[in-house]
């Protein structure tokens, strides 16, 4: 499990990979936190394309995520959701909390 | 019915196991040929049961979670988890979707409600103070196989 954390003009991207279950969230979870906190993004992405296992662990991570940003005004929208884990975002609706977007290129910081 | 074939495992509560758990029946669970899909399932709703174990039954201690696992001739899959610890007092309020009595950590409150939805059947018996054990099951939905010979 990994998180990459991509800073660019004031948003910031997480690039989420592996599995994300309650064990895995916590890690994430941290290393998100400690830089949006210093950052205060606008907008944070949750890139979910290298995402292979999602469990409701990992909808607690995105609803967290979503309060965390609401604290400073901005927003979290998530990407790149693997049809198997959509069935688990849609079943908590997360689509009311924050956008879903599909197809989204990362940019990587140059 | 008799299962064709059955398989139990047991280990401690430590959050490192809840994948080892799901790849564990998700491996035994193949011997009736799932699709991708159906495999996801059952591996989001074991890794629920197992999490709830850890979170809940043994909060702040170490416990032993007990899973057994049975397949059947017509396609289902029968998994038990059970775990010896606090129990749960109102089984209705902790299957509502979005309840948790988990505050200091992010729980979104949906194990049972993913369980539910992910598999067939879901039973959950609880005595508080004992343990709680969850059942639950789905049938594999037999493929035409196709023979090219």
């Amino acid at each position: 499990m990994g998180v990459r954390l991509i800073l660019r003009e004031g948003e910031m991207t997480a690039v989420l990979s592996g599995e994300i279950d309650h064990h895995s969230a916590r890690e994430i979870r941290g290393a998100i936190d400690e830089a949006a906190s210093k950052v205060k993004p606008k907008l944070l992405t949750l890139d979910f394309s290298g995402v292979q296992f999602m469990d409701s662990s990992g909808v607690g991570l995105i609803m967290g995520r979503c309060k965390l940003l609401q604290i400073w005004g901005g927003s979290v929208r998530i990407a790149n959701l693997q049809p198997k884990i959509e069935k688990i975002v849609s079943l908590a609706g997360l689509n009311q909390l924050c956008s879903i977007v599909k197809d989204v290129k990362i940019h990587e910081a140059n | 019915m008799k299962p064709i074939n059955e398989m139990s495992v047991s280990f401690p509560s430590c959050s490192a196991n809840e994948s080892f758990s799901r790849a564990a029946i998700a491996s035994f669970a193949a011997q009736l040929d799932p699709t991708i899909d159906e495999l996801s399932d059952i591996k989001t709703a074991v890794s629920e049961a197992v999490t709830n174990c850890i979170v809940h039954a043994y909060r702040n201690t170490i416990g032993i979670i007990y899973i057994t696992c049975k397949l059947y001739e017509n396609g289902r899959i029968s998994i038990r988890i059970r775990d010896k610890g606090c129990g749960i007092e109102d089984i209705e309020q902790a299957m509502q979707p979005l309840f948790s009595t988990s505050e200091d950590e992010e729980r979104a409150g949906l194990g049972f409600a993913v369980m539910e939805s992910f598999m067939d059947v879901l039973r959950v018996t609880s005595k508080p103070g004992q343990g709680t054990s969850v059942t639950m099951s789905k049938t594999i939905q037999r493929r035409r196989t196709e023979k090219n010979h």
